[in-house]
């Protein structure tokens, strides 16, 4: 039996709070029904911003981690609901962009006076609020279980975000992202019914003490890792994310891609870091950021050929889901092999809080700019930068925040894996995080250029800008830019103070310049049938061949091998690399 | 050997039920498969001792699931040989067989491997199933110990009707849910929908009520109410109502609320949140099954009626 029994912290009640707030919120809406619903949610936003300030308070007042005993039934019988660093990290960060992206769905989705209720608007508001109690569990349940039905409520709060316009496209992707999804949970479940017939528990501190090396714990750690990773999208499993992120109304898309996607995200981290550290083993772990490579590699060069200024972005969240995996190999301990919570996972979870802020915006900013011109196709963006100044700001912003320039977000957590791999000698991924940012800079260079350009004629905005949008859209760009101030936990010293020397601002040129050379090369154009000498045949041919590799991966049959696939390879590398 | 017999037959059956529903080339015949497979896993947890399970797979996987499946493939018809030209060749169908024969194969391993006897938390469970007032072990687990989990997947099913009532094309927001069915009134269908629901009510609400000391519950007590419901409404002697209507929204979320509601109650009764006072245990348990299980009923007969097709005025 456990030496250590879990007990109440001060301020535990907030946990549950966290939780249910939102989903009262849910409740009270669905039943006032009309204007009310779009009331209600703005007072649960609040209410729950509220809650996340308190929990980031109260943690910092007692310096230690919150912890509440459900109806004070200690595990392994009962629930515990704990907030260390990363979970009260992610959730005051997720609360934030909820509150952004509020207020920029309030031009969207509002109810006239005396109008009658409509559909998308309502259900938009219902499930805005239903993500956010669902996410807020994936941060603090600490018991295997709960963080299922937290995936449940996750998938089903999303699922009808992806089809919200009613299209018979975007019902297809929904329905794409809902059968790969509950194929996710399947897996997860399996994993977690064989850690509770190893361990007898489902409490994930307990797991840590009880779970070794054995081939059931290998089964769940491979079978609930692989269903995770196809919820999270993560190469070559994100068959799902483009079309559904793309096709969905520019406030449900910020929601879907900076938000729903950290749920299974951080269920990894949970499982990896505190359920079992000392079994995945330095391969598995390899493998895992592998795969982040190969997202980071095909998701890049993918959203360099897209049309559509969407799919553009919802490519980039593939590529950015692939930086989220690059913390694992590098923060193994070189002596015993086991993850340890340092700097690596400091760096992990300040890259999901970057993505989130910044890819909310890049979406928002996307809705923004259709809303100008009236279409979103990149290569007709001419005079785009003076029809919707502020969303191509925004947009600059965000995607800057992406690339890893000082000083943002990105750019203290590229520092942070650096010194990792520097410090236990994995080059490889030295050459992957220099690289990666030229990649981000490439597509976020190409849409600026052609946003930027002079159009042949003036374009008039077909719509003049929603103020709050502009705002809410600047504020959350701005915020992933700023990020590296407000980290929440400890910094080494001098991370920051060197940021403006001469040699971060040649790095800064370099990644912009990588970028441009590559926008240039493989960016998608107008007309891709023009002669052309031998270079941008060369480069054409590399890109329509990431096209094809893409198209192939995402058929549905392909991806299902790749899920069982990965299973066996995770499971394999841990039996045999320990 | 007759006992061998009588556990084994089942099992390969299942397995047997497994492959032809995975097989089979049309989506119809799959369906049935796989209420026969479901009504075969009944029988196999009952033969387990896991009768509340048994009653869960009947009423959830074997019942709804099914019907649901079936009343999909009906709307799939036309579209059946568009999926069949999309069958992948055989190089794809080999290396799914391979990875599938892999991992499947690991996992049967992996179980075998699991420590005997298996640790497990019924001791703990009986130990402390006193302090609930409940008699079922399995209703301590639910409304006690993990009552979180029951009160959050009454909150899934919720979601679950949101997520079909999205499926609403505009102007049928908040309407009546799926056609107006027309059943002849003197026929089999009618008769059965006016003869059946009486029994089945009693059963359900019979299934709900033991559930606090015998195996039964709310869940599987709600979906045979539900099929009532249902049947009633596939006969057409009754319809579903638009889902504009505050009351209908109000009963969808009384039994949520309620669970919120008294583990509120807890914070201050019994000092934690989701916390019983011992000698209040089995009354505030009560409360929360008594409000939750309608609310699961109307939630899951709406769930099953699909999307609302009807404006309400055209009604």
């Amino acid at each position: 039996m456990s030496a250590v029994l879990a007990a109440s912290t001060p301020g535990g009640l907030l946990l549950p709070a966290a939780v249910l707030v939102p989903f009262v919120g849910m409740m009270l809406a669905l039943v006032l029904g009309a204007r009310n619903v779009q009331r209600v949610a703005a007072l649960t936003i609040v209410a729950g911003l509220g809650v996340a300030i308190a929990i980031v308070a109260t943690a910092a007042q007692i310096a230690a981690p919150l912890e509440y005993v459900l109806g004070a039934w200690a595990p392994p019988l009962g629930i515990v609901l704990r907030a260390d660093g990363p979970a009260i990290a992610m959730l005051l960060a997720i609360a934030v962009v909820v509150v952004g992206v509020g207020l920029y769905a309030s031009g969207d989705f509002a109810t006239p006076k005396g109008a009658p209720e409509e559909r998308a608007p309502t259900v938009y508001w219902l499930l805005l609020l239903a993500v956010w109690g669902s996410l807020n569990l994936c941060f603090l349940s600490g018991d295997l279980f709960t963080l299922y039905v937290a995936l449940e409520l996750v998938t089903f709060a999303g699922v009808p975000l992806v089809c919200l316009d009613g299209k018979g496209e975007t019902l297809r992707a929904a329905l794409r992202y809902l059968v790969f999804a509950l194929a996710g949970s399947i897996f997860y479940l399996l994993g977690a019914v064989l850690f509770y017939g190893e361990t007898g528990t489902l409490d994930i501190t307990m797991i840590a003490e009880r779970a070794h090396a054995s081939p059931a714990t290998f089964a769940a750690i491979g079978a609930m890792t692989a269903g995770l990773l196809a919820k999270t999208a993560l190469f070559p499993l994100h068959l799902w994310l483009p079309p559904a992120h793309a096709g969905a109304p520019p406030a449900a898309s910020a929601v879907l891609s900076a938000l729903v996607v950290k749920g299974s995200f951080f269920i990894v981290v949970r499982l990896w870091f505190d359920a079992v550290p000392a079994l995945p083993g330095p391969a598995a772990a390899q493998l895992l950021a592998a795969l982040g490579a190969g997202a980071i590699v095909v998701g890049n060069v993918l959203a360099l050929r897209q049309e559509r200024l969407k799919l553009l972005v919802a490519y980039s969240t593939v590529a950015q889901i692939g930086y989220l995996f690059l913390m694992f190999p590098l923060a193994l301990d070189p002596a015993t092999g086991a993850l340890l919570r340092g700097d690596a996972l400091t760096a992990g979870i300040l890259q999901a809080i970057s993505h989130a802020t910044a890819k909310a915006a890049m979406f928002m900013a996307a809705g923004m700019i259709y809303a100008a011109l009236g279409h979103d196709r990149i290569a007709d963006f001419a005079g785009a930068a003076r029809a919707a100044p502020a969303a191509v700001l925004a947009f600059a912003l965000g995607g800057v925040a992406l690339m890893g320039i000082v000083p943002s977000g990105a750019y203290v957590a590229k520092k942070l894996l650096l010194d990792a791999a520097d410090a236990s000698g994995q080059w490889w991924w030295t050459a992957l995080l220099q690289g990666g940012g030229a990649l981000t800079a490439a597509y976020v260079v190409l849409v600026l250029f052609r946003a930027l350009a002079r159009p042949q004629e003036p374009v008039a905005p077909k719509k003049p800008a929603d103020r709050t949008q502009a705002v809410a859209t600047l504020a959350l760009a701005a915020l992933s830019f700023v990020l590296a101030f407000a980290t929440l936990g400890p910094l080494p010293d001098g991370l920051l103070s060197s940021a403006f020397s001469s040699k971060e601002l040649l790095a800064t040129a370099a990644i912009l310049g990588a970028g441009a050379l590559l926008a240039a090369g493989l960016g998608r154009r107008r007309d891709e049938t023009a002669p052309a000498g031998f270079a941008r045949r060369t480069a054409l041919g590399i890109g329509r061949a990431f096209e094809c590799a893409d198209t192939m991966l995402r058929r549905w049959p392909v991806a299902g091998i790749s899920l069982l696939a990965i299973t066996s390879l995770f499971v394999a590398l841990m039996a045999a690399v320990r | 050997m007759i006992v061998d017999a009588f556990y084994a037959a089942p099992a390969v059956l299942i397995l047997a039920l497994a492959v032809y529903t995975t097989v089979v080339r049309g989506t119809f015949a799959a369906s049935v498969g796989f209420l026969a497979y479901g009504l075969l896993l009944t029988i196999t947890w009952v033969q387990l001792h896991a009768v509340d399970v048994a009653l869960t797979e009947a009423a959830i996987g074997a019942g709804l699931t099914s019907l649901l499946l079936v009343r999909a493939s009906h709307r799939l018809r036309e579209s059946e040989a568009a999926i069949r030209a999309e069958t992948p060749g055989l190089p794809l169908k080999l290396a799914a067989g391979l990875v599938a024969g892999i991992v499947g194969g690991g996992i049967a391993l992996a179980v075998l491997t699991l420590p005997e006897p298996a640790p497990t938390l019924a001791p703990q469970v009986a130990a402390n199933l006193a302090a609930t007032g409940v008699g079922n072990p399995i209703t301590a687990v639910l409304m006690a110990f993990r009552a979180m989990d029951t009160m959050l997947e009454a909150i899934v099913v919720l979601l679950a009707l949101v997520g079909v009532w999205s499926l609403a094309p505009d102007r049928a927001w908040g309407g009546r849910q799926g056609p107006r069915y027309n059943a002849d009134p003197d026929g089999i269908l009618a008769f059965i929908a006016r003869v059946l629901p009486p029994i089945g009510i009693v059963v359900g609400i019979y299934i709900f009520w033991i559930g606090a000391d015998h195996p039964g519950g709310k869940f599987q007590g709600a979906t045979v109410v539900a099929a009532m419901w249902l049947l009633a409404m596939l006969a057409g002697l009754t319809d579903a109502p638009p889902i504009r209507r505050r009351w209908v929204r109000a009963l969808l979320v009384a039994g949520p609320l309620a669970f919120v509601a008294v583990g509120i109650v807890g914070v201050y009764a019994a000092g934690t949140f989701l916390g019983y006072p011992p000698d209040a245990a089995k009354a505030l348990i009560l409360v929360i099954e008594f409000a939750l299980m309608p609310s699961l009923a109307f939630t899951l007969g709406l769930v099953m009626a699909g999307a609302p097709e009807r404006p309400e005025e055209a009604a």
